[in-house]
């Protein structure tokens, strides 16, 4: 049974085909088979998620079962769960455990859903490999000498080895989409502010977003239904409404007018990824779509921008794990600056303290409008640039990375080769809008993935569009499990 | 060399707001450490600010009493420090757009004279907790109670040119977010904390000498005497061929001097930048308006208003309508009593006397605005001269009664019987000749003598006006 994805499993439940109970024991089992090779997980709370099913399968007994309810889920570790460690990837939270739940946690806990566990991410969701994460690599299920791809890469490895029926991720630069595309699921990071930030640890605050994992839009829809809506806790979450995302899942493609950015279709980007993406695109206009070109003229400045602004956001961000309330601290010190120095110094990865130092230097008297501003200007240009596209089409695709997952370890020894992963990805989370990354075919028996990008607050559409697609190809239904 | 002094001063205000600038938390003074400090407060991971709505109408509220610029979009900033008891590792404040902007105060001095200061700026922001160095074994125990408490800094032009234009600035300060109801303005509590930006240079020049900034000083008193001792170290300084570090000084009032903190050069670039976990605060019109309807007479106006109903000399007015209790005592008293003059020599002499000897507000005295007034009242009517009036005070203010039960029982009525201050003038006359005679060879004063007698022997009780003119009348027979 964990082979279905979240959809099929909620009519599965309902159909009392099986129960909760045992399809969390499933799940529970496949997890301690693979998981140590892995390394998907960072925390397995397999007492919690029994009980949990155990409450499902009653409510539904007495006819109180949701979409959600009973559906077994992971946590990417920087949502906040009350009484569970979370740890963010780092030796800085490794004994950190929130006595509160992140509204995205709680909404889950609302809808009956079942915790599986935390899974492994980047440290504070800084990488694109899942090789910063303190707790080790996770290991791409499709070939276990590759990255799943990162900051999310272990809810993306754990939905596509099917050790949950979805999972919650974020993305702040490429965190879901990347990962999605390289393990071949549905990676959904909706517009900013669609899903509240209240309870995730944050990395850059204007670019952080939450959204989902799994096998298909479908599945996504059903996620983000729970996730959606505004959240006073966050003043930055949207008061525009959430909808029901799946009401428009079936809807014709018939008339849909699709942007094909030319400079996602440039060097760098690898010949046989290229060939799937524009068969992907050619599914589409058998299904009644026209495709055009548009340009994003500014977009080879968005890795650029990204990586002054976010590193400035979260060199202050960071500022609180300073061993004074919780968290890691250094033994014994000697006064209060060798406790700030030498708990920061050891509770932090490289990467980390890497971005710190640079978002501290472009905040700094005399760097600020050089580096800060100039990239705020940069920003409202990106932005500019999509909105003058969404002008003239409704989605706009493209190549969700420039290749297939690579080796762990390959691309360690410089930043920024690791930083240009996202190239295609970042300049979606510059301008907030809304992006997915749907499985699109597969290179030398890797999956690829073609990122669709929305308008604001088009998570309806963007779902019907990769819905439509994945009724017509089975790309999504590829899996690394026999 | 004649040297002016240029003094700027940054005060602090705790606004008071029933709960936190960015979180639910209780502001209540006095509370177990820690107790309220809740997860945002503590900056836990994942915790985001919701902005105080109260807070921001106390702030707009201050910018209209101050005649300022209010701004329609203002943007918190993050101030990046790192200290104990400073969760988040960062402050949020209002760097570049406040909420506040160019106003203006108009101070009252002694002399009567009035002076126009401008304000620069008021902006909201969070204070931080309280780090406790003592009972703690050579470490450091930290109090976050405080923490995300808001504050308005107000920002003064460096208009002031003497401690006691300083001092006044910060008393009409004082008297107005006391008005508005914003902050409780206590200094002892730290509610109202005053920095102060002193520099001297030659008198007739413009350039500006190097600054020191005077910290946390807690009451009027200690802003003068800080003042006046930190431009005399700075001009002996100078006269001495030295130069004035640009610094942050500390007031010690028990030394009665200040020294030096930590330098400027040194001190931390606080790399602000727009805080991203709040949206820019946009208000309108409307808004704006709403506000201003909240506003209640305030200390300028009520001023004149005294001066122009009550007939209150400039100065009279200016003491009453600076403290607002004050004022509204002092009218709900000549009200009552139908004399303003009377009412505000008895609000601004005995009473004031009497509660500044026991060292409690206008709002805690024992003697009602009523109960004054019913004083006054018999004052008016001639039952009791003023002289009595006194002891009558003295007996209400130990809690004997109200006026006319103590009158009653100690017998204080004045005697307006002609008959019986006759007998007593005439006694007095017979009892004295040898000032009488002096009286008829022309030394007119002795008729205080006895006036004095008199009133001995009445127990003060004799009408002064009768005893006088009947004292003229057989004197002069």
């Amino acid at each position: 049974m964990i082979e279905l994805g979240l959809a099929p499993l909620s009519r599965a439940l309902a159909n009392g085909e099986f129960s909760s109970v045992e399809l969390t024991q499933a799940y529970l089992h496949q997890i301690a088979q693979e998981n140590s090779d892995l390394n998907a997980y960072v925390t397995v709370c397999e007492e919690l998620a029994l009980s949990q099913a155990r409450a499902a399968d009653e409510a539904r007994s007495q006819g109180n079962a949701g979409p959600l309810t009973g559906i077994p889920i992971a946590h990417k570790d920087l949502f906040c769960t009350q009484g569970i460690r979370t740890a963010c990837g780092s030796k800085m939270l490794d004994n950190f455990i929130a006595p509160y739940n992140a509204t995205v946690v709680e909404n889950f806990i609302k809808a009956g859903s079942v915790t599986l566990g935390k899974t492994n991410m980047d440290e504070f969701a800084m990488g694109s490999s899942n090789e910063t994460s303190f707790y080790g690599p996770v290991k791409n299920p499709w070939d276990r000498s590759l990255v799943p791809g990162g900051s999310s890469g272990g809810s993306a490895a754990a939905v596509a080895a099917r050790l949950c029926a979805g999972a919650t991720a974020t993305d702040t630069g490429g965190s879901i989409r990347q990962p999605a595309s390289f393990t071949g699921i549905t990676g959904l990071k909706p517009t900013y502010g669609r899903v509240s930030r209240w309870g995730m640890v944050a990395f850059a605050s204007s670019l952080d977003q939450a959204g989902t994992m799994t096998q298909s839009a479908e599945d996504a829809a059903m996620m983000l239904n729970v996730m959606a809506g505004l959240d006073l806790k966050d003043s930055t979450s949207s008061d525009t409404a959430a909808e029901d995302y799946t009401k428009d899942l079936d809807k014709p493609l018939a008339g849909l007018k699709i942007g094909i950015p030319t400079q996602h279709f440039s060097e760098g980007l690898n010949a046989d990824v290229e060939k799937c993406i524009r068969e992907a695109i050619a599914e589409f206009e058998k299904l009644g779509a026209t495709v055009r070109e548009v340009s994003l003229d500014n977009s080879h400045l968005s890795v650029s921008a990204y990586y002054v602004i976010a590193p400035a956001e979260a060199s202050a961000n960071l500022s609180r794990y300073d061993g004074v309330r919780y968290g890691y601290r250094c033994k014994d010190p000697v006064n209060l600056e060798d406790m700030y120095k030498r708990t920061r110094s050891e509770g932090f990865g490289t990467e980390v303290k890497r971005r710190i130092m640079v978002g501290t230097y472009a905040l700094s008297a005399g760097y600020y409008d050089a580096y800060y501003i100039k990239a705020q200007k940069i920003r409202r240009l990106i932005k500019n640039d999509f909105q003058k596209a969404f002008e003239e089409v409704d989605v706009i695709m493209g190549p969700t990375s420039p290749h297939t997952a690579f080796a762990i370890g390959s691309k360690n020894d410089d930043p920024v080769t690791m930083y240009l992963e996202d190239i295609y990805t970042i300049a979606v989370n510059l301008a907030g809008l809304p992006g997915m990354s749907i499985p699109a075919g597969l290179v030398n028996g890797l999956p690829v993935g073609l990122q669709i990008v929305g308008k604001d607050f088009a998570e309806a559409q963007l779902l019907n569009v990769a819905h439509k697609f994945q009724q017509a190809t089975d790309w999504h239904e590829k899996s690394p499990v026999n | 060399m004649e040297w002016e002094t240029v003094i700027g001063l940054e005060v602090h205000v705790q606004l008071a707001t029933a709960s936190k600038l960015f979180s639910g938390t209780s502001t209540e003074f006095g509370a177990q450490p820690n107790t309220q400090a809740n997860i945002y407060d503590l900056a836990m991971p994942g915790t985001l600010p919701v902005l105080n709505a109260e807070a921001l109408r106390m702030a707009v509220k201050f910018g209209l009493a101050i005649d300022a610029e209010i701004g329609k979009t203002s943007v918190f900033d993050r101030k990046n420090y790192f200290y104990p008891d400073l969760p988040k590792g960062y402050q949020t404040s209002q760097l570049d757009f406040p909420t506040v902007g160019k106003g203006q105060l108009v101070i009252d001095m002694e002399d009567g004279s009035q002076r126009t200061i401008g304000v620069t700026r008021a902006h909201m922001e969070e204070d931080a907790g309280k780090s406790l160095h003592e009972d703690f074994h050579g470490k450091t125990g930290i109090d976050l109670n405080r923490a995300g408490t808001p504050l308005l800094e107000i920002v003064s032009e460096p208009d002031l040119r003497n401690a006691r234009e300083a001092v006044a600035y910060l008393k009409k300060l004082h008297s107005i977010i006391l008005y508005l109801g914003i902050s409780d303005g206590d200094m002892s509590q730290g509610s109202m904390r005053c920095d102060a930006n002193v520099s001297v240079r030659p008198k007739g020049t413009t350039e500006l000498g190097n600054r020191t900034e005077i910290k946390n000083i807690n009451s009027f008193r200690f802003v003068e005497k800080a003042i006046n001792i930190e431009v005399q170290r700075q001009i002996d300084i100078i006269e001495d061929g030295g130069k004035i570090v640009q610094e942050t000084r500390l007031y010690d009032a028990d030394k009665n001097e200040t020294r030096s903190m930590r330098s400027k050069e040194v001190a931390n670039d606080y790399r602000y930048f727009p805080e991203p976990d709040l949206l820019p605060i946009v208000i309108d019109d409307a808004y704006i308006e709403s506000v201003r309807t909240t506003l209640p007479e305030l200390p300028d106006i009520k001023k004149q208003r005294f001066q122009d109903e009550y007939a209150l000399s400039e100065y009279d007015a200016m003491i009453l309508s600076s403290d607002l209790s004050t004022a509204d005592y002092f009218e709900e008293v000549a009200k009552a009593c139908g004399d303003a003059k009377l009412s505000a020599n008895w609000v601004m002499g005995d009473l004031q006397a009497s509660l500044n000897k026991d060292e409690i507000s206008i709002s805690e005295s024992p003697i009602s605005s009523d109960a004054l007034a019913g004083l006054i009242k018999r004052i008016k009517d001639n039952t009791i001269s003023s002289k009595i009036a006194k002891t009558v005070f003295e007996a209400m203010l130990a809690g004997e009664g109200d006026a006319d039960s103590i009158i009653e029982s100690k017998g204080l009525k004045q005697v307006t019987d002609a008959g019986a201050i006759e007998k007593m003038v005439d006694e007095v006359i017979a009892n004295n000749p040898a000032q009488v005679q002096q009286f008829k060879e022309g030394k007119e004063q002795v008729i205080g003598f006895f006036v004095g007698q008199i009133m001995k022997a009445s127990q003060g009780k004799a009408n002064p006006a009768q005893v006088n003119q009947l004292l003229k009348e057989k004197l002069s027979s």
